[in-house]
């Protein structure tokens, strides 16, 4: 279901859409569905946020994005092309994981893999591909960290690490599945203005399960739990306010299950008159 | 310790030690960085299953326990491509079942078979000479494989997910990744045994990784690791008597153990406020 709160502009020309998602369904094997008629159409230049519960299936739709993952219905085409095709085009950014903390390798060799590249043999990297991983680190302000090692940097740093192997492949479009949810608050607020100043020159998808994302520079919104809501301006609407959060009853609130002196204790909670 | 090694079976225990350490080195060091010490467990004991049958049917037993353990960890490696299904139950399935082939044949096999234990505990110090040539072959594929593919099984290893979208063919490295893998622990059963290979596979990759700047460089001081725990080993094994695959064993751990130890001190003196 696909929901637009303010008109779209009316005409938009093949050469804008950058990617587009059409009533695509997406169920991991024989499990329920994640993703249910899911459409999406992503413009040049655009700065979309994807919000949505953990397990709402925002990773399967960036998946998706990436051809990572085969939906069982619909369409997703990437710069007119299967998202397979247009990989080397796209520029990632994958979820936090923690197993890459103690991995033997340098700040330039892990920029070194996002380098657009035909060359796969062999143990090292060509001159121009080291070229072009030195100044994606240079974008992000890492400049002497070449040769320091990526586990012995902050959380904070080794995100920027992560923005510089997407950007070494000269994205056109950026995919960022929680960039901010290994660094600390302060460290998420600069990383917000450092993607808004990138902003200009390419299309970005950042994948949140925190609002806070809403006070960055995005230009619209979709919200994602197994269906998906779109607004083309950066606010949340009540709407998706009820498909993230649910429209609860108290009675179906699992917290209620917990209380001491069920069903009391909830209301205990509340000030006294 | 020179008086012993004008002895051939000496020299042969040293070079199928080399040998192995180099493997153990590469291999060891991709198997901890993309945490399949487990797998390795599994197809180490599956070729066991290979043994069995090579007795069974009368076939040279290091090439026959190659060519079973390559298939079967291939079969293995299907199953657990994809991460999220029951990865370790399935392995613990084929660990068993190899194990439990391997008895039922030697069980079926025509003769009494006095050297069962070597293949589980090691026999470094009755190599023959064609195996360990069978070893120097075995290494130099390897460091060709390695060498062709470093900077792609790097990629897959670091990050599976982003490698794929890079062009990264990731499924056939883990395949390729998973038969080398095979391969290498036949290789080392002949020095420490089955049971004792995991060792060799993690204590060097453990020690190597702590300050390796590089995978690379990893397997390297992996390698060399590898070659103090055979060298010290074997001389501990020649000189008190001891069986020598255990002994390799012993020097490794006590090695890590005093590493481990080592690391906590300068780790708690660094921490510790120097004004």
């Amino acid at each position: 279901m696909t929901h637009t709160s303010s008109p779209k502009p009316p005409e938009v020309r093949d050469s804008q859409v950058v990617a587009d998602i059409q009533s695509v369904d997406f169920a991991y094997n024989n499990s329920p569905k994640v993703l249910e008629d899911v459409s999406l159409r992503i413009l040049q230049g655009q700065y979309l946020a994807v919000l949505g519960p953990n397990g709402g299936g925002k990773t399967t739709l960036i998946k998706i994005l990436l051809g990572l993952l085969k939906p069982q219905q619909g369409q997703v085409s990437v710069f007119g092309q299967t998202p397979a095709q247009a990989r080397p085009r796209i520029g990632y950014l994958p979820q936090y994981a923690e197993n890459r903390d103690d991995f033997p390798v340098s700040v330039l060799d892990t920029v070194l893999m996002g380098v657009r590249t035909k060359k796969r043999w062999g143990m090292r990297y060509s001159a121009p591909e080291r070229e072009k991983a030195l100044q994606s680190l240079e974008e992000v302000g890492l400049s002497g960290y070449a040769d320091r090692l990526l586990g012995h940097l902050s959380g904070g740093e080794r995100q920027r690490v992560f923005i510089a192997r997407a950007l070494a492949a000269d994205p056109e479009l950026l995919i960022l599945d929680e960039p901010t949810s290994n660094i600390d608050p302060q460290a998420k607020f600069c990383f917000y203005e450092f993607l808004a100043e990138l902003k200009a020159s390419v299309s970005i998808i950042v994948v949140s399960h925190d609002l806070s994302i809403t006070t960055a520079h995005i230009d619209s919104i979709a919200c994602v739990n197994k269906m998906l809501l779109y607004n083309a301006r950066p606010e949340v609407t009540q709407e998706m306010f009820d498909l993230l959060y649910g429209m609860h009853e108290r009675h179906t609130c699992p917290m209620a299950g917990f209380g001491p002196s069920h069903p009391g204790f909830l209301n205990r909670l509340q000030p006294r008159s | 310790m020179l008086d012993a090694l004008s002895y051939p079976f000496m020299q042969n225990a040293l070079l199928a030690g080399l040998f192995a350490s180099i493997a153990c080195g590469i291999i060891g060091s991709l198997i901890v960085v993309n945490r399949m010490v487990f797998l390795a467990g599994g197809v180490a004991h599956m070729a066991y299953g290979g043994v069995g049958l090579a007795f069974y049917a009368g076939w040279p037993v290091l090439p026959s326990t190659i060519g079973f353990t390559l298939l079967a960890s291939l079969g293995l490696a299907g199953l657990t491509l994809n991460r999220r299904s029951r990865t370790d139950t399935v392995i613990g399935v084929f660990w068993a079942a190899g194990m439990a082939l391997g008895i039922l044949l030697l069980d079926l096999a025509p003769g009494y078979n006095v050297d069962l234990m070597s293949y589980l505990f090691g026999s470094i110090l009755t190599v023959p000479l064609r195996d360990v040539i069978w070893m120097a072959g075995i290494v130099l594929v390897l460091l060709l494989v390695i060498g062709l593919y470093y900077r792609d099984l790097k990629a897959m290893s670091f990050d599976p997910e982003f490698a794929r979208t890079r062009g990264v063919p990731v499924t056939f490295l883990h395949f390729l990744l998973v038969a080398l893998l095979g391969v290498s622990v036949v290789m080392v059963i002949q020095v420490v045994g089955l049971i004792l290979v995991i060792a060799l596979l993690t204590i060097p990759s453990y020690l190597a990784q702590r300050k390796a700047q590089s995978l690379g460089r990893m397997m390297i001081a992996a390698a060399g690791w590898a070659a103090v725990f055979c060298l010290f080993g074997l001389m501990a094994a020649y000189y008190f008597d001891l069986t020598s695959g255990a002994s390799i064993i012993a020097v490794g751990t006590v090695c890590f153990f005093l590493v481990l130890v080592w690391d906590k001190c300068v780790g708690a003196l660094r921490s510790y406020p120097s004004a």
